[in-house]
Formats: structure tokens, C-alpha cells, sequence
């Protein structure tokens, strides 16, 4: 194996796996710290996540939100993008599903419902994207700081639109009527049930299979269309790219639009295919998560799957560590994501210079002929 | 005082030897730069001088050899000790702060103490003394961005003469300003000279040189190949120390059979984000069979020149007819547009512009024509399509190793460039416009890509080749133009064309000028001479 590919799996594998250890390890010291034993923690931890039918389809559906807002900032990164608004974009995004749903003939078909909650949902997201993206192009406002503001006004709206124009009737709760049952995503022990299997009840629906549905596209769209490579070469080298006949300003409209689209499917998982009704808050959490992920996933479809299941896992057992043990708040499981998000995200790097020290040693010889050539 | 102190040296420097890798940037380098003189430094890009600089002022050290300043020995590891020995640095890209103040930039890492008020008042005082005493008048409460290019360089000797400087260093300290502004800091120069300072002046500008130095060294690769004394030197003896002679490497070509022109620039102007005009009033005609050559030193509007010609900078006034499409600043032809109509171009950086280097180079020898429908089915770009197209590139231009995946940044210069030539050159474009085609290219390659150029040209295509090499320019190219400081300063058959008149033309020093000169004067004299040129 000659040096780039060492180092290639060095980038894609290792530093990936000696970082989520090392935010275990750093857990397990934390629980021995307060008097809990870590390795009983971990069983109960993963037995929450995959122990159980139940627990399995929590796991999956925490997942289909990882990997919506996942892939919503690595597309926007491959530009070299920083959207940190995918919070903003889901909440909106619910509102574009919500309103599809809200305003449609109830007694419509699922084939009409799920099609326009989704065109909504996407719309509405991408729409939310897209004025940051035009101040960033047009008028030289950073990305990072318009979008977490956006955030808030996200959050500001929503408040306004919940408690004043789409509350139910007769109800002191700020939420809306339930949605029409034909409008429901499906649930996956009901797909599951009508095929002749049974299955716990669960709140995984047919979302997931939207979710990897979204991951082929973005693996196809960034790697095997024109349009994905002149977004690459813009994030790779902005002057090259111009060079290229690249229109900068274009590509970052077209990709925030893509990522806050795909940022707003969250709310189908969320609101479609579980809650049934627009709520508050439903996506916190998922925006931020999404940007560890994606860095964890190295901004690869496949990668941000597998990075997406490993916080589904932590959410999900997470929750099942803190009701399951005593000594054990809900705290905990914010302090595991944070170690996770510390040395996968923030201290990514950290072992790097070691491992290509020791395993991907430079080549004195290479090195010289390098220079003079 | 002063008659005592002029024996001494104010600078003195022996066998300076600095290598980056396998470059020789000083070798052996001696300089002698007496107390209270104007002492040029002249020499092309890449000759050593700003090496050489970087070593005096502590920002590089050297491998070897010894520095003396004002009769004492520094070892300087870095730049504070050598501003504690008295030298000042202005460089050619300025360090100031742009809101802030004259005042708060000038006492920048001499704040003196934790409240502001004390210092700024010490320093108020202190800049006005120097203000009166070398008639360099800043309004200090203005802020920065608010100043004009030569007033914000004047705060640059503010700053150095304020931290104690006895001995300035300037680093092309004209690039960026108007004649009039030029005349300005000359004056200042005389001042400071007088007051006892010394300043040391690098620059490319050979005419600047014998109007205000006393002395003047010259640098040619890495080495010093010459002192002299100002008034016994000319600008000729000069440009042909700083050009050298070499040998020509030869290219075969068949007698030019110039054709229709396929291009034809029409009194251009380009301006950089500043304001500044990187490109005057250039006017000229491409012509289908023929290699027409930009000389000049760089960073003198080629640049420029070249990104405006292929639709990357938009230009301030004029008017490009290319291929019988015409574009000017109302009407931008993009550069996916001009590749479509068959204009092809080699930027002079590759690194920067060519290619992408953390891309593989099947990528990387799809920028420009990732649209292409050859590549393209429908939506979808085929990797075994770009691969074929990339392995196709790299067998027709001999592109070592011939692997589609390797990354771009892997090969060496060579490679890269001849990937970036195969690219531009195996599409059949009608213009190709290159820039510095040779630049950090084995010479196996260099003979190979003029090569290919010469083919292009007697295929009846139109080539217009910027090159800093003078070499590669004359045994190339048909006809030469040469541009300095954004303008057109000679224009010349290459059969007529020798380092000596090209040197003079880069230098624009075919006529003289004289600091007290008006900026109409000037003005005159240059349009003179370019007329006498044409």
C-alpha cells in the first residue's frame, strides 16, 4: 500500500474510530466519576438501542433525522459552505409540510398527501436558505452568521405562526389539529403488518427509506452529474472554478436551496410520519447534530449513514441509560453527544499528525524527488 | 557629525547564502551600503533581492554569512531585533490597519502602557516633530481607509522612522502609486537623506533608479553581479546587467503565414478592487497563425491581460473582438461562453488557477468542459468517460505517471502543466491564450510545449504567449509586445528583437525621466516614446 492510500484510510477509518473511542473512553470515566459502572452503563446503553424491537425502531427513526440534516451540511460544505441553519431550515421546513397538509382537501388520498407534504417541506426549508445564500452571494454577509441568526427567526416565527394562526381551536396548546389519516406517512409495523410480519409498534416509518432515497441522490448528484462537480470545484478552488466557468454566485444559491430542502425533511419523519400534527420544537437538536455527522461521515453519504445511526444509537440509548438507572439524568446523555461532537468535530485532527507519523512514515527518497522535479 | 559617520557603512553584508530546497535564492552575496546614501537594488523577479531583504530584516536567516549594521554584528532571528538595530522595512503590500487611525496605527506594538491616552499623546507629540523635520505631513487623526495609496505609504515611514529607524528599506515602493505621488516620495527621499537616513530601494524600474540613487546594485539569479556608482552607470549597462546574456534555445519553425486576426483588443483598461489601473489603454491584433508574444517583468498588467482576454476580470473601458463576437464592459462574454466559441487558455498559475490540486487529474482535466456533451449522458458525467477522456490527454502529451486517479497535486510541474496544455490544446480552439507555459518546467518538457505551441501556430491558429522568459519569448513568438506597468512600452518583430532593446522596453527606459518632472511632462515624455516605438 503506497503512502496516499495509507493516508486516505487513515483520514476515512481510523481518525473516524480512535475519535468516537476516545469520547467513550472519556464517558466511561465521567460515569465512574459518579459512581456509576460504566461497562453496565454500555449494556444498558446499546440493549435501549438494538435490544429490542421497540428500541430498534426508535434507533432508526432518531437516525432519519441524522441523516436528513446530515447531508443538508455536507452538500453546503462541498461548496465550502458553513450551514450551520439547518435548525432553522427543518423548523421551516415543518411549517411548508404542515401548511401542504393543512390546506388540502382532507379527504384526498396518501398519494397526493405525502407528495405535497414533501414538496412543501422542501420548499419551505430550501426557501429559508435561500435568503442567506442571496446575502452571501449578492450582498457579502458570511454564511455562518446569517444562518444561526436564522436560526432564531426560525424559531421566532414559529412561535408567532403556532400560537396565532394555526393553533386548534378550543386548545390552550400550541400545536394544530391533528393531520387526516390519509396524510400520515406510513408506519413501518403497519407496512410491516399488512405484508404478514409482526412487529412492535414503534414511531419508524417509511421516512427512513426517503432518507437513503436522499443519500443515493446526493452521492449521484455531487459525484456523477456537472452540476455536482462544479460545486466541488468551487469548494475545492474558487479560482480555479472561475476559471472553469464557474458562476460562484449561482452554485451558492443552488446549494444552500439543496441543503435547507433537505434540512426541512426532517419534518416528515418528525410531523408526517410520527407526531401527525405541527408541534413546537420538533426538530431541536437535529440541526446541530447534523454538522457533527456530516463531519463524522466525512461528508460522504455513506459515511453520514453510518455516523447517523451512531447518534440515533445515542439518542435512543441514551434515553433508555437515564430511565433505566438511578444516578443517571437526562444530562448524561447531552454530556455523551458532547464528548462525541468534542474529539469527532472540534478535535478531529488530534491524532492525525501521530498516526501518519507512525504509519505513513514519509519516504525520504520520494520526498527528495518531489523537490527537485 | 554627519561627515565623520559617512565612512562607515550603514549596511555591510558578506557571503549571504540562503537555498530554499533545491533553489539558490543568495549565493554568496556581498553588499556595501554607505551611511546617509540612496542605494538601489535592481534585478528581475526572482532574482534574490526580496530573499535578500527578508535576511536583513530578520524574517529569514541565512545559512551562512555575516551582517553588519552600522559598523556593529547582528545574528537577527527575527524581525524585532533588526528594527532595535535601526532598520525600518516598507513593504510593498502595507501593514496597516484600515479603521484605524494614523496616530493608532503608527504606535502599533509601542503602545506604551495599558491606557491608550499617555502613549497617544507622547506619540502625537513625537509624529509632529517628524512630520516638521522630513516634511512628511499626515493628517494623524484621519483613518486609513480614508487615505490615498501614497499617503498611506508615507504612514508606513512614519511607523519605521518612529520605532528609530536610521536605515529604510522600500520594496518596489512605486508599484502602486501615481507619477505625481512617485515625484512626491522622491522629495521625501532627499529630505530623509538629508536628516542622515539611509535608504536602501529595491525596485525593477531602472529610470527611478538613476534619477534619485547614489549607488546601485544589481542581482541575477541568486548572485550579485554588479556595484556601481550611479552617475557611472546608464540605464543600458543596467538592464543588460540585470537580463544577462544567454544563449537561445532554438525552436524549429516554418516562416509565419499570418493570416486574418481572430482577436482584436481595442484600447483596454483594467483596474484592480482598489482602483488602481493594471491594464492602460492596451490596443493590439491576434492574428490566425501567428505567435504573438507579451514580454515584460512580471506583475506589470499580464496578468491582468490575460484574465480580462478569457472573460475572468471584467474590464474597465475598451472593447475585445474575439472570433466575431465583440465584448466589452456592458456586454461580458463569460469564460464557459469564449470556450465555447473556441478560445482556450493556459492560466500562468497553475496551482492557483489551472487546476485543482486536491482533485484527481481525470478531474482536474475536466475543468472548463465539464458541460461537454461528449462526457455528459443526459444528467449524468461518466466517470469511465472522464477517465477515457483523461487517459486520452495524458497519452497525447506524454503526461507521466499516465494515471487518471492520481491527485493533481502529485505530479510534478512538468506533468501538471503538460496535463493543463493537453486540456486546452487537444479541443482544437481557434485562440489559445498562454501564460508562463514553462514556469518551473523540466527542460525536456520546456522544448516539448514550444513544441506543441509552434504546431498550434502553423495548424493557422491564433497564440499569444506571456512569458517572463525573455528566451522563450523571442524563439516563440513572431511578434513581440512588451508591457510596463500596464501599458504597452514597445512593439517589435521578434526577428529585430534582442535582450538588450526588450530589457529597455520592460523597463520602459528608453527615455528619461527626471523626479522633478511634472506629472504632465511625464505624461508627454511616455506618449512620446510610445509613439516612437510604434
Amino acid at each position: 500500500m503506497n503512502r496516499d492510500t495509507r493516508i486516505t484510510w487513515i483520514n476515512r477509518l481510523l481518525l473516524p474510530l480512535l475519535n468516537i473511542l476516545t469520547a467513550f473512553a472519556v464517558t466511561a470515566v465521567v460515569f465512574w466519576l459518579i459512581d456509576v459502572n460504566p461497562i453496565e452503563a454500555a449494556e444498558v446503553l446499546l440493549y435501549g438501542a438494538f435490544g429490542y424491537e421497540e428500541g430498534i425502531g426508535y434507533t432508526i427513526y432518531y437516525t432519519t433525522n441524522f441523516i436528513f440534516t446530515g447531508l443538508a451540511v455536507a452538500v453546503a460544505f462541498h461548496a465550502g459552505l458553513f450551514n450551520i441553519g439547518g435548525e432553522g431550515q427543518a423548523y421551516v421546513g415543518g411549517l411548508g409540510a404542515g401548511l401542504a397538509i393543512l390546506f388540502l382537501d382532507p379527504t384526498l388520498g396518501a398519494w397526493v398527501f405525502i407528495p405535497a407534504s414533501i414538496i412543501g417541506a422542501l420548499v419551505f426549508g430550501g426557501l429559508w436558505a435561500l435568503i442567506p445564500a442571496y446575502l452571501q452571494a449578492y450582498r457579502g454577509s458570511h454564511i455562518v452568521i446569517t444562518t444561526i441568526m436564522f436560526n432564531f427567526l426560525a424559531a421566532s416565527l414559529m412561535v408567532y405562526v403556532m400560537v396565532h394562526v394555526l393553533r386548534e381551536t378550543g386548545q390552550m396548546t400550541p400545536q394544530s389539529e391533528l393531520f387526516p389519516t390519509n396524510s400520515w406517512m406510513p408506519f413501518v409495523h403497519d407496512v410491516a403488518a399488512g405484508l404478514g410480519y409482526s412487529i412492535e409498534a414503534s414511531p419508524l416509518n417509511l421516512s427512513v427509506l426517503l432518507a437513503l432515497v436522499c443519500a443515493v441522490l446526493v452521492w449521484f448528484f455531487l459525484w456523477q452529474t456537472r452540476w455536482g462537480y462544479a460545486i466541488r470545484a468551487t469548494g475545492k478552488n474558487g479560482t480555479a472554478a472561475v476559471y472553469g466557468g464557474i458562476k460562484p454566485k449561482r452554485i451558492i444559491i443552488v446549494v444552500m436551496c439543496i441543503s435547507g430542502a433537505l434540512a426541512g425533511l426532517v419534518s416528515i419523519n418528525e410531523l408526517v410520519g410520527y407526531q401527525h400534527r405541527l408541534i413546537m420544537d420538533f426538530h431541536l437538536g437535529y440541526g446541530f447534530g447534523g454538522i457533527a455527522v456530516a463531519l463524522m461521515g466525512r461528508n460522504h453519504p455513506l459515511g453520514i449513514i453510518v455516523a447517523a445511526l451512531l447518534f440515533g444509537t445515542l439518542y435512543q440509548g441514551g434515553a433508555e441509560l437515564a430511565f433505566e438507572m438511578s444516578g443517571i439524568s437526562r444530562d448524561i446523555v447531552v454530556v455523551m453527544q458532547g464528548l462525541v461532537i468534542l474529539f469527532c468535530g472540534a478535535l478531529e485532527y488530534m491524532y492525525r499528525p501521530w498516526l501518519i507519523r507512525h504509519l505513513a512514515p514519509v519516504d525520504q527518497q520520494q520526498e527528495t524527488a518531489g523537490v527537485t522535479a | 557629525m554627519n561627515l565623520i559617520m559617512t565612512d562607515t557603512f550603514a549596511i555591510e553584508l558578506t557571503d549571504i547564502d540562503k537555498r530554499f530546497g533545491a533553489v539558490h535564492a543568495n549565493n554568496k552575496v556581498c553588499l556595501q551600503v554607505k551611511r546617509g546614501n540612496i542605494h538601489g537594488i535592481v534585478g528581475e523577479n526572482g532574482a534574490g533581492k526580496s530573499t535578500l531583504m527578508s535576511i536583513l530584516y530578520g524574517f529569514y536567516q541565512a545559512d551562512a554569512g555575516k551582517i553588519d549594521v552600522l559598523g556593529q554584528a547582528y545574528t537577527f532571528t527575527d524581525t524585532h531585533q533588526a528594527i532595535a538595530a535601526g532598520i525600518g522595512m516598507v513593504h510593498q503590500h502595507f501593514m496597516l490597519v484600515e479603521n484605524f487611525t494614523v496616530l493608532e496605527n503608527v504606535i502599533l506594538g509601542s503602545e506604551g502602557g495599558a491606557l491608550l491616552a499617555n502613549g497617544l499623546a507622547a506619540a502625537r507629540k513625537e509624529l509632529t516633530r517628524l512630520g516638521d523635520e522630513y516634511g512628511l505631513k499626515v493628517d494623524l487623526d484621519a483613518t486609513i481607509d480614508a487615505l490615498s495609496v501614497g499617503l498611506q505609504q508615507r504612514v508606513e515611514i512614519l511607523k519605521a522612522l518612529y520605532k528609530g529607524a536610521k536605515i529604510l528599506i522600500l520594496d518596489e515602493p512605486t508599484g502602486v502609486l501615481t507619477p505625481q505621488e512617485t515625484d512626491e516620495l522622491f522629495r521625501i527621499f532627499a529630505a530623509l537623506k538629508q536628516q542622515g537616513v539611509t535608504i536602501m530601494l529595491i525596485t525593477h524600474k531602472l529610470r527611478e533608479i538613476m534619477s534619485i540613487t547614489d549607488q546601485v546594485s544589481v542581482m541575477r539569479a541568486g548572485k550579485m553581479v554588479a556595484h556601481r556608482d550611479t552617475k557611472d552607470t546608464s540605464r543600458e549597462e543596467l538592464a543588460e546587467l540585470m537580463v544577462g546574456r544567454k544563449v537561445l534555445l532554438q525552436v524549429d519553425k516554418k516562416p509565419v503565414d499570418v493570416r486574418a486576426p481572430l482577436m482584436k483588443v481595442k484600447r483596454l483598461t483594467v483596474s484592480d478592487n482598489q482602483g488602481i489601473d493594471r491594464l492602460k489603454d492596451v490596443s493590439f491584433e491576434l492574428r490566425a497563425g501567428e505567435v504573438l508574444g507579451v514580454a515584460g517583468v512580471s506583475g506589470n498588467g499580464q496578468t491582468e491581460l490575460l484574465e480580462a482576454l478569457s472573460g475572468i476580470v471584467q474590464m474597465t473601458s475598451g472593447s475585445i473582438e474575439v472570433l466575431g463576437f465583440k465584448m466589452d464592459r456592458k456586454h461580458p462574454l463569460t469564460p464557459d461562453r469564449l470556450r465555447e466559441l473556441g478560445l482556450a487558455h493556459v492560466p500562468e498559475d497553475r496551482h492557483r488557477m489551472g487546476l485543482i490540486t486536491d482533485f484527481s487529474a481525470s478531474e482536474s482535466a475536466l475543468l472548463g468542459y465539464h458541460s461537454d456533451p461528449k462526457i455528459n449522458t443526459g444528467i449524468w458525467l461518466s466517470n469511465r468517460k472522464v477517465e477515457a477522456n483523461c487517459q486520452e490527454l495524458m497519452k497525447a502529451f506524454d503526461v507521466r505517471p499516465a494515471d487518471p486517479h492520481l491527485k493533481s497535486a502529485n505530479f510534478s510541474g512538468g506533468n501538471q502543466q503538460k496535463l493543463i496544455l493537453a486540456r486546452e490544446m487537444e479541443r482544437n480552439p481557434e485562440v489559445l491564450l498562454i501564460g508562463q507555459p514553462t514556469r518551473g518546467v523540466d527542460i525536456g518538457a520546456i522544448e516539448f510545449i514550444h513544441q506543441r505551441i509552434i504546431d498550434m501556430r502553423d495548424a493557422g491558429k491564433a497564440v499569444l504567449l506571456v512569458s517572463v522568459e525573455l528566451d522563450e519569448i523571442m524563439s516563440v513568438s513572431d511578434r513581440i509586445i512588451v508591457l510596463c506597468d500596464g501599458e504597452i512600452t514597445g512593439r517589435i518583430d521578434a526577428a529585430d528583437a534582442d535582450e538588450r532593446t526588450l530589457g529597455m522596453m520592460m523597463a520602459n527606459a528608453l527615455d528619461p525621466i527626471d523626479p522633478l518632472q511634472t506629472m504632465d511632462d511625464q505624461h508627454a515624455s511616455s506618449k512620446r516614446a510610445s509613439s516612437q516605438e510604434t
